[in-house]
């Protein structure tokens, strides 16, 4: 490996992007191949399946067998709401390995009593994704669970123009098609706001909150492994 | 602490910028249970330093003598490791598994 691999490889990592890199186990023989750049692969298929899987693996190509190492930024759960639908979602979260944050500007909710050791931020969405919480990226599932429109618009508004992976909102249809009206006044189209799963979670008749966290989790797996199914 | 991959991949760089040979183990293949899966990377410079884990520990040392190998010569090698019978406790994986790695100089 050409130490200038290496250390794009590591550039890429660094900067939250996905890459691929391909060795030829028979030579030795490599190249990166940055996820900007997939499309225009001649292996740009396998190359895909392998990022949406996020596993290494080898594959044969043309007769030879290629070692694809794949590296694919941690995935982050940002969670709008310490709520009670939070506190049974959040260690589920990270027992799949999600990255958690939780904002809440309430102080009486975004307790560290409700949530101990968790990376709990009091503060407004906007203060707090432009400051505290790592800029949202398309790495990022968004989960807003407080009903208030005032805590929950900009989160999601920040998600759909970081264009995070998953963005989900708790309510009823009847709440949803107000926050559409809402979303819309404040400038974002219709195809954008048509990204956020509402009513929340995959529809398994979850009731209570730890049902609804299992909804909710199940449909962010789904949305990273199974990205052809987004809303 | 250095345990994740990404760590190792940046200490291998760090490493080679810093001027001493270095080589990168990689997991390519595994059949069985493998105690480490596809991916996982060792980095071994030239006196035998390393860090990382291909096996949590059961072949380390194999991989570390021909990774200076490899650092002196520049030919990456790919090696296996593993129990052909898989209920025979030998040298190598005593948990029964394989694992085939991957291994090569970083220029």
């Amino acid at each position: 490996m050409r130490a200038e691999t290496l250390e794009a490889l590591n550039a890429e990592r660094a900067a939250r992007r996905a890459a691929v890199l391909v060795t030829d186990i028979a030579d030795g023989a490599q190249r990166l191949v940055t996820a900007a750049a997939i499309a225009a692969d001649p292996l740009a298929p396998e190359l895909r399946r392998a990022l949406a899987s996020g596993r290494s693996g080898l594959i044969e190509a043309d007769g030879r067998q290629l070692f694809l190492t794949v590296q694919v930024p941690p995935v982050r759960l940002v969670v709008v709401g310490a709520v009670h639908i939070s506190q049974a979602l959040v260690p589920m979260a990270a027992s799949l390995g999600l990255a958690v944050t939780v904002i809440d500007p309430r102080t009486a909710f975004a307790s560290p009593e409700r949530f101990p050791g968790v990376d709990l931020v009091a503060a407004w969405p906007d203060a707090a994704l432009s400051g505290p919480v790592p800029v949202l990226d398309r790495y990022c599932a968004l989960a807003a669970l407080t009903h208030d429109p005032k805590i929950d618009d900009p989160a999601l508004a920040a998600a759909l123009r970081a264009g995070c992976f998953y963005i989900g909102a708790l309510g009823s249809r009847k709440t949803h098609a107000a926050r559409l009206a809402r979303l819309a006044e404040a400038g974002l189209s219709e195809a954008e706001t048509a990204r956020i799963r509402a009513p929340i979670g995959l529809d398994i008749g979850a009731v209570s909150p730890p049902e609804i966290a299992i909804a909710v989790l199940a449909q962010v797996v789904q949305a990273l492994r199974r990205p052809e199914t987004a809303a | 602490m250095l345990s994740s991959d990404t760590d190792i991949l940046s200490a291998a760089a760090a490493w080679r910028r810093a001027g001493r040979g270095v080589a990168l183990a990689t997991v390519i293949e595994t059949w069985g249970s493998a105690p480490r899966p596809v991916g996982s990377h060792l980095v071994i410079d030239g006196d035998g330093n390393f860090l990382g884990s291909v096996s949590g520990g059961c072949v380390e040392g194999a991989v570390i003598t021909d990774a200076i190998d490899v650092i002196a010569e520049g030919r990456p090698r790919v090696l296996e490791f593993g129990v052909a019978d898989e209920t025979a406790w030998r040298v190598g994986l005593s948990c029964g598994g394989r694992i085939r790695v991957l291994v090569e100089r970083v220029d």
